[in-house]
């Protein structure tokens, strides 16, 4: 199990454990393929992703591009230090459009 | 700025120069003031004074010539006329702009023009145009490095622009588009970045490993094209990657492009290689693509030219091309022009090609020397003035190369004028005029060649009824074809006439004498016949050709210059006549041989190969004088024998060696003595005494004082081929 889901007052907040990687993105994407089916507000936390690549990110793209269409309500919430960093690589942030914390805890990259 | 200093360089290089002219035009003019040709002179010197230091912001220095200019303008019209005075002032005029440019080279960026300086800017203008002119004169030099420094300002226009579209395989192909990125980076820094994927699919088509990012990257960085698409080197099966060069590059592209030598014309792919502007990975994607046009089914798409396909592409910007095609017509055009520029004296070209003769052969006397000695040290320097010496003499030579091309052309001329008083449609075909051969050969080579085209014209082919009721067309063909074959060239007749008819010329030729009977004579003999002085198939003799006497003469002069001349031919199908030249007349490359102590020069184009006699892969009947190498027969000759009535073989030297030759399509061997090597060989002609020596050329002087003869290659073969009775009887 990649992904770990609570419902919360109809908010479904996923938790991406693990890498986001080529590697992983397939089970991943089976995984949250049901949630766009049926949700109406997703959460994604990641918080702990530890590592993320293209394909990672693409599956990012691909949510939000799923959740447009079908008015679903997605945001991306503790955006870990490799996310954050992909993100700033890529210029994604204003794609996404979701505030970034950053934690004083992270080395600077 | 380093290129900034080299161009303020060259242009103060030139503005000096061309103020000395004007100095020494001035000058001129004082005797002769009405030459328009010097006025325009000086006229040119200011305009372009003006229009540099425009260039290079000198603004005092295009006010003050702007006048002169003005002035000078006038002049050129007739609207004022030229004194003593006014040349005494423009003189004035030339040495102020002298000063103000060491002004502006030393200070630079002082923008307050020294008063001294100014003033008498001032007062030449006065005297100049007879009015005060101080409000026309800027005081200040204007901040000319503005310019440079706005440059950097503009994000967009210095940046390079980066497309990376991925392949939907690329991840599956262990690629990562991000650790491309992340390497970029440390080559500079990303302006600006745009991540989108527009071909994301919906719902379960998503397939997560296939790969739909593409980028477009504003990418600053001093790098050149080639340094950063070697980022993308291990992605480029995976990913369509363009890399447009940023502006501000455009113009440095285009001043590389402008700083190539235009001494050839190059292609233009090449030259944007060159300037860096594209690499050549774009130009063998965008040849492909060219290839893939010009191979697609649909005829009428035309395949695209180069230029257009790298705009398209967008690996170049289309100003970096249109500059490049703009230099390359350009340089076209100064090849072009500079090709018939120099008119040299061609007795000067021979007086030199004569010294490098003698250069040869005192180069071959030092060789000999420094053999002798035995020092080595010298013989290092001594094989590399070889080397110069063998340069100079085919760049000497190829001095008087000419295209056989311009000879060709004036045959057409001949042919209209023939075919039309003839009543014949006849039509010219030229091939392989670019060939080029020794200017005095080609001379030479002109009236034979007239001859037999006016033989093919006149004997060659028939009428356009004959034609039609041989089932030919009533056009009839003479092609002349010239190309380049193993140090010689080749020119060939052929017209598809109605051929020469064995039966006739044998007919003829024992009516004359020539021959007893045709008894034992290969097609080709018979062919050969009408070479022979008082032999002509045409029944009329016509005001052009028929009455017998030519082919000879043709044939004679033909062999003069060292050449054989063939003729083939197949009944009622046409006649094609082979001429085979050597390419220059004064120095080959020659192989020496020994026999009897004696040494002789072989051409070395003529050579194929060389075997000792016993070798086993040598068969010879001495009987009948043949020899079987490696299963090709062919005639031999000793030179012992033959130059020296020499009748003991072997014992003599123990070894022989046979040096096969080759003229056309015959092949023969030389027995010899010895094999000496290769010789650069200046052909000094032999005396009239000797003209009717048969089996000799030519003689040569050797390093060591000595005289070396040149064989006659062609007629030893012959006589290898005739004498094999004779020689027989002597063993």
């Amino acid at each position: 199990m990649a992904i770990q889901v609570k419902k919360e007052k109809g908010v479904t907040q996923i938790v991406m454990h693990d890498e986001m990687t080529i590697y992983t993105a397939l089970e991943q994407t089976n995984e949250l393929l049901p949630h766009l089916k049926v949700d109406s507000e997703l959460q994604l936390n990641l918080s702990a992703v530890s590592e993320i690549d293209s394909a990672g990110v693409q599956i990012l793209m691909f949510l939000k591009q799923e959740s447009k269409h079908k008015n679903i309500k997605l945001s991306l919430i503790q955006h870990s230090q490799a996310v954050v960093e992909v993100f700033e690589l890529l210029n994604l942030s204003s794609y996404f459009g979701d505030p970034i914390m950053i934690s004083a805890g992270w080395a600077s990259s | 700025m380093s290129e900034f200093d080299a161009a303020l360089s060259t242009f103060s290089q030139e503005a000096i120069e061309l103020l000395t002219e004007m100095e020494t035009c001035l000058l001129k003019l004082e005797d002769t003031p009405d030459d328009s040709e010097t006025i325009n002179s000086v006229f040119r010197a200011m305009h372009t004074i003006k229009g540099s230091s425009g260039l290079f912001g000198f603004n005092v220095i295009v006010a003050f010539t702007h006048e002169a200019e003005t002035v000078l303008d006038c002049v050129r019209n007739g609207e004022r006329k030229i004194d003593a005075v006014l040349i005494s002032t423009l003189l004035g005029c030339k040495d102020h702009t002298i000063n103000l440019l060491e002004f502006c080279f030393e200070n630079e960026g002082v923008v307050e023009l020294p008063a001294a300086l100014q003033e008498a800017g001032n007062d030449l203008i006065e005297q100049l145009t007879g009015k005060a002119a101080a409000e026309s004169l800027p005081s200040k030099v204007e901040e000319q490095s503005a310019e440079v420094e706005t440059e950097g300002s503009e994000i967009s226009a210095d940046n390079w622009l980066i497309s990376l579209d991925f392949k939907a395989d690329a991840l599956r192909n262990g690629m990562d588009p991000l650790s491309f990125l992340r390497y970029l980076k440390t080559l500079g820094d990303i302006e600006q970045i745009l991540t989108h994927a527009p071909e994301l699919p919906s719902g379960e088509a998503m397939d997560p490993e296939s790969c739909y990012l593409h980028f477009r990257i504003l990418f600053k960085s001093d790098a050149d094209k080639a340094m950063i698409e070697d980022v993308f080197e291990f992605a480029a099966d995976d990913c369509d990657i363009k890399i447009l060069p940023p502006n501000s590059k455009i113009e440095h592209y285009l001043n590389l492009l402008n700083e190539q030598p235009d001494t050839q014309v190059e292609r233009l792919g090449e030259m944007l290689i060159k300037t860096g502007a594209i690499t050549a990975k774009d130009i063998s994607k965008a040849l492909q693509h060219q290839a893939g046009d010009s191979e697609s089914v649909d005829v009428d798409i035309v395949a695209k030219p180069l230029g257009e396909i790298l705009v398209e592409q967008q690996v170049v910007q289309k100003t970096v091309v249109e500059g490049a095609l703009k230099k390359q017509e350009n340089t076209r055009q100064k090849v072009a022009a500079e090709a018939n520029y120099i008119r040299v004296d061609s007795s000067k070209l021979g007086d030199l090609i004569d010294l490098v003769g003698e250069l040869v052969i005192s180069g071959a006397a030092m060789n000999l020397m420094v053999e002798r000695h035995g020092l080595p040290d010298v013989e290092e320097i001594a094989t590399s003035m070889n080397v110069l010496v063998s340069d100079i003499r085919d760049t000497a030579l190829k001095l008087r190369m000419v295209q056989i091309g311009e000879t060709f052309t004036r045959f057409r001329r001949v042919v209209r004028d023939v075919s039309k008083e003839l009543n014949k449609d006849i039509e010219l075909t030229i091939k392989g005029g670019e060939s080029e051969l020794d200017k005095t050969v080609v001379e030479k080579i002109n009236d034979p060649l007239t001859h037999l085209i006016r033989n093919s014209l006149d004997h060659g082919i028939e009428t356009p009824e004959q034609r039609l009721l041989a089932g030919k067309p009533a056009q009839g063909h003479i092609i002349l074809d010239a190309h380049h074959e193993s140090g010689h060239i080749v020119i060939k007749i052929s017209d598809d006439g109605a051929g020469l008819d064995s039966e006739k010329i044998i007919e003829k030729a024992i009516a004359n004498g020539l021959i007893k009977s045709s008894d034992g004579m290969s097609q080709q003999e018979i062919f050969n016949l009408i070479f022979e002085a008082g032999l002509s198939t045409k029944q009329q003799a016509s005001s052009l050709s028929g009455r017998g006497v030519g082919m000879d003469v043709v044939k004679r002069n033909i062999e003069a210059l060292r050449g054989a001349v063939n003729i083939d031919s197949v009944y009622g199908q046409g006649t094609t006549i082979t001429i085979h030249l050597p390419l220059t007349l004064a120095i080959i490359d020659g192989f020496m041989v020994e026999t009897e102590k004696e040494r002789y020069i072989i051409p070395l184009s003529m050579v194929e190969e060389c075997v000792e006699m016993d070798a086993e892969e040598c068969e010879i009947d001495s009987i009948q004088h043949y020899v079987n190498l490696r299963g090709e027969v062919m005639p031999y000759l000793r030179l012992g024998d033959y130059f020296h009535n020499r009748t003991k073989h072997n014992a003599v030297t123990g070894r022989e060696s046979l040096v096969v030759v080759r003229f056309g399509q015959n092949k023969a061997g030389f027995v010899v003595d010895d094999l000496l090597g290769e010789h650069q060989t200046v052909i000094k002609p032999l005396g009239k005494v000797f003209q009717d020596l048969k089996g000799i050329t030519g003689a040569t002087v050797l390093g060591d004082g000595n005289v070396a003869l040149i064989l006659d290659v062609q007629g030893l073969i012959q006589q290898a081929t005739k004498n094999k009775p004779l020689l027989t009887t002597t063993i």
